[in-house]
């Protein structure tokens, strides 16, 4: 398994041909207490860097972007009543969908580890 | 850039590791760490809030012959010494230009608290009307402003003002000393809760507010959880749910204009109360978590009746509520209603303000 990174700050966990699609702990840090997820519907095609979901926090809604293209083929409906599970555990816990990732070439479009961790500084 | 004042606690708010954020012109803390723990510790315990950013206005002279009844929607003659009131600065329009409380510390002398980004204008609006003999002053430069709230507010406040604090009813303040200072104490607030504003020189903010937080029951609070908790109560923020352009009769806030006074705009106000409304001010409690934010449109029956000028997360509930302005018809209670912007719509039914209904405003 790997997991990359977005710009957007998305992060993307690759098993096989199934990509497991979250928000970074920076991103929920940077949006405060999630009060609301809307998720994707299973079976919804989703593009590379398309809007795919929105989150709210008690400040605004943002946008979550697709870090892949594909089609959902599972959400994370424990998030429909405790979205703060995004808050506690962006990067685990509090996954939003599973995708089946239709083209593994997009994967360079996105980071590793190291170089997010160096991406984020640079926004601080 | 703009230039943004700081109030005597930023450095504390940084040393906390607030989130800052411009508001009224000022730099402000929204949150430390979560506005819906700094909501809930409000609403359970006690909250510190820096409301240094407010305007304090001091007038002396004889209420009768200052003409300073024409500037307030409401009376001032008869604010007992010792009591507040709450109300309205109005345009000739009959339009908002704040919403003020005013203390009646002497039979000649008042304080008047506004808004924090309208406070010149209002200056300018007050002094304009005044006439005669009197001194008015913007004393809000020296004047320093700390919020506590909560139903352990009473508690925690004892051991600074013993006996006093007991005593002190709803609406009410005394002149009292903290750290060896004359300070003005009042059970105000804008929370729901039982809650005490501390009125102080600013040479002393910084020691008060450090004291204060010794005590691990009361924690500070931003204008984050703030802006939650008035929400609830159902409590209109000016700038976002009053402005020139709104009068208390569409703002629902008749309670406060006195009609047997004159005052700056009443004509337009006895003129508009012959025609019907074209808006009201109404709340309204959503189907589910999502909030509805400032600027989206209210649909009912499929048309454009309205928008919304307040809107969040409420924890008491678990639901999004807001408020907002929509045509008389629609203004009933239980009024099913569509909140939409973009491709968001949120199904919500208006309900009686405040939302919140469990506060210990009055124990």
């Amino acid at each position: 398994m790997s997991r990359y990174y977005s710009k957007d700050h998305e992060w993307l966990e690759i098993d096989g041909n199934v990509g497991t699609i979250g928000i970074t702990d920076y991103a929920q840090h940077q949006l405060g207490d999630i009060t609301y997820v809307e998720l994707p519907e299973v079976g919804t095609e989703i593009k590379q860097f398309s809007i795919f979901c929105t989150i709210e926090s008690v400040k605004a809604a943002s946008d979550v972007y697709a870090p892949v293209s594909g089609e959902i083929i599972e959400v994370n409906s424990k998030l429909e009543n405790e979205p703060e599970i995004i808050n506690k555990s962006p990067e685990e816990e509090g996954w939003i969908a599973k995708v089946k990732v239709s083209d593994p070439s997009e994967l360079n479009n996105l980071m590793d580890k190291a170089s997010y961790e160096n991406y984020i500084k640079e926004l601080d | 850039m703009e230039n943004l004042k700081s109030t005597p606690l930023e450095a504390e708010h940084i040393k906390l590791k607030a989130k800052m954020a411009p508001f009224g012109g000022w730099n402000m803390p929204i949150q430390y760490e979560s506005i819906i723990e700094e909501h809930m510790q409000c609403r359970k315990s006690a909250a510190l809030f820096d409301t240094c950013h407010m305007g304090e206005f001091y007038f002396k002279g004889d209420l009768a012959n200052t003409n300073i009844e024409m500037a307030f929607s409401f009376k001032i003659g008869t604010i007992n010494v010792g009591k507040c009131r709450y109300g309205l600065i109005l345009n000739e329009k009959g339009g908002i230009v704040d919403d003020c409380i005013v203390y009646r510390l002497s039979a000649d002398e008042l304080m008047m608290v506004v808004n924090a980004g309208t406070k010149d204008n209002d200056f300018n609006v007050i002094k304009s009307v005044l006439k005669g003999n009197f001194i008015f002053e913007d004393r809000s430069e020296t004047t320093s402003k700390l919020d506590v709230q909560g139903p352990l507010s009473r508690e925690l406040l004892r051991k600074y003002f013993p006996g006093i604090i007991d005593e002190l009813k709803y609406f009410s303040f005394t002149k009292t000393s903290l750290m060896n200072q004359e300070v003005i104490l009042s059970r105000t607030g804008y929370t729901g809760e039982l809650g005490f504003e501390i009125y102080m020189p600013s040479t002393i903010c910084v020691d008060v507010w450090n004291d204060l937080l010794k005590d691990e029951r009361i924690k500070p609070a931003g204008l984050g959880a703030r802006d939650l908790l008035r929400l609830e109560m159902g409590y209109p923020l000016y700038g976002s749910d009053l402005d020139e352009d709104t009068t208390p009769l569409e703002a629902d806030l008749s309670y406060f204009v006195h009609l047997d006074k004159d005052f700056v705009g009443k004509e337009a106000l006895l003129k508009q109360k012959e025609t019907e409304l074209e808006k009201i001010r109404v709340g309204f409690v959503c189907d589910s978590r999502r909030a509805p934010r400032h600027g989206y449109k209210i649909f009912a029956d499929g048309m454009d009746i309205g928008y919304v000028t307040s809107g969040g997360f409420s924890p008491s509930l678990g639901k999004g509520i807001g408020m907002g302005y929509v045509k008389p018809q629609y203004s009933s209670e239980n009024t099913i209603l569509e909140l939409s912007q973009d491709r968001v719509i949120i199904k919500a039914v208006v309900e009686k303000i405040p939302f919140y209904k469990d506060g210990s405003l009055r124990k």
